[in-house]
């Protein structure tokens, strides 16, 4: 007995390592039967809680890649809308071209691509936006330009091969037409160039009821940016004495100190109506000019 | 800073930059794997008990494992390296001039000669050790050579640019100490 003992004590350190070697060993072989189930729930508790810590800040990394991955969805989603169709009244009409058609007689309206904004402000009373898209791939002036929430940011206004100029709302030269959800009135999108928070809606008539609080979409007569995109809510409703109008001061949805990913919005039928449009004002303004 | 404070935090470190840093980088080759994490255990004061060793040991390894989702993995090697490690600083190092002076294992303690022999040593064993119960699960022979070859390769090269760059300041130990 004294000399088991004594070669315990002798090899102490010896057998404490065959122990750790075999502990070691069983927990490698045993690990998917039995690990998994009791030490491995502990301890997956303590190294998740340091993976989660690692992870958020990991995460921030890779924002920008995910924040393109969604918009690409979100773009390809978009072109989806029922609202992008247009079913063409053909009651009378025999004939039909076939390409941007479908088989319920819907064409296509609009075509939304989406672009990343490479250059912005929001400082200067004629802000301007530069997307990395320009007519190379696919951009025209004139097309309409939507936040990645679906919310109006502006207009193309000039091209490059490469990239795209946009006039965003906060110009103070752009117009853009806009309606009251509620009631329907339609009025222009200007901005004073105070605040870029801010625009505000002119040539609401005073009939109008109006209320803080209403919201404010894109109209149907605008040939650039598609019909019901959000545009803000009421913020403070004035009245212009000059012209006895209502002066309203809206709330922009878009956050344009953020912008990030957009959509360009292709109207595909902007140049027939733009062309209709012209033709119509020649013919008339023709015939005033020169009565027969 | 007492010794053990200094050790547990050196610890965690460890353990933090095998996991997050270099298990996490792209590897060179799906063969190569570089670890560094056993430098703790070949940085331990001379003057731990060898029980002691072999615990530490064992819970380095272990702590690795979890994170790896493979138990008994590294604790294995690591046990093993434990093991090794005093009888190889006996050999290695007249006991007069290192063991007596400087506290923990480093190029100035035992000369560049013999630390990188005891460096050289303990990693191609705890390679060698854990690669073979990885290549007992699978793998072929070719691979599992090629595997601990390359291993200690950047192994051995990690731990020399570790001692370079960050060259531990060990006081001479004295009698008034």
């Amino acid at each position: 007995m004294r000399n088991i003992f004594l070669f315990i004590r002798r090899y102490f350190t010896f057998l404490s390592f065959l122990a750790l070697q075999v502990v070691a060993l069983w927990f490698l072989v045993n690990y998917n039967r039995f690990h998994r189930a009791k030490f491995l729930g502990i301890a997956n508790q303590i190294t998740g809680r340091i993976n989660t810590q690692y992870n958020k800040i990991e995460g921030y990394f890779n924002l920008n890649e995910e924040n393109r991955r969604v918009h690409i969805l979100n773009d390809s989603l978009l072109n989806m809308l029922p609202g992008n169709f247009m079913k063409a009244d053909t009651t009378i009409k025999q004939v039909q071209d076939s390409i941007p058609y479908d088989t319920m007689g819907h064409y296509r309206r609009y075509i939304y691509r989406s672009a990343e904004v490479v250059y912005n402000t929001v400082s200067s009373q004629k802000n301007y936006i530069q997307l990395n898209r320009g007519s190379a791939q696919g951009i025209k002036d004139n097309m309409g330009v939507l936040s990645s929430d679906g919310t109006a940011v502006g207009v193309v206004v000039n091209v490059s091969p490469n990239f795209s100029q946009v006039m965003s709302l906060l110009n103070v030269k752009s117009t853009i037409s806009a309606s009251l959800k509620r009631s329907g009135e339609f009025g222009l999108l200007e901005w004073d160039g105070k605040d870029p928070g801010y625009i505000l809606l002119k040539k609401i008539p005073k009939t109008v009821d109006a209320k803080k609080g209403d919201t404010v979409l894109t109209s149907n007569y605008s040939f650039s940016i598609p019909p019901g995109k959000m545009v803000g809510t009421v913020a403070d409703i004035k009245v212009d004495n000059a012209t006895g109008l209502y002066e309203l001061k809206i709330k922009t949805a878009t956050n344009f100190y953020s912008l990030q990913q957009v959509h360009v919005v292709e109207n595909l039928a902007y140049d027939e109506q733009s062309t209709l449009l012209e033709d119509t004002r020649k013919k008339i303004e023709d015939v005033k000019k020169n009565p027969k | 800073m007492s010794s053990f404070l200094k050790n547990i935090i050196r610890f965690i470190i460890f353990i933090l930059l095998q996991v997050y840093v270099l298990n996490k980088i792209p590897h060179l080759h799906r063969f190569i794997t570089p670890y560094l994490y056993y430098l703790f255990i070949l940085w331990l004061p001379f003057s731990i008990s060898r029980f002691g060793l072999l615990i530490t040991g064992f819970i380095t390894g272990l702590s690795l494992d979890y994170f790896t989702m493979t138990p008994g993995l590294h604790a294995a090697a690591c046990v093993l390296i434990a093991y090794v490690r005093p009888f190889l600083i006996n050999i290695l190092t007249p006991k007069e001039t290192a063991d007596y002076n400087y506290r923990e294992p480093s190029p100035r303690a035992m000369g560049w000669t013999p630390y990188a022999v005891y460096v050289f040593i303990l990693t191609l064993l705890h390679h060698g050790y854990m690669l073979l119960l990885e290549w007992l699960d699978f793998g072929s022979f070719l691979e599992f050579i090629l595997r601990v070859v390359s291993t200690t390769g950047i192994s051995m090269l990690l731990i020399l640019t570790v001692e370079l760059l960050f060259p531990r300041k060990l006081k001479f130990r004295t009698n008034t100490a």
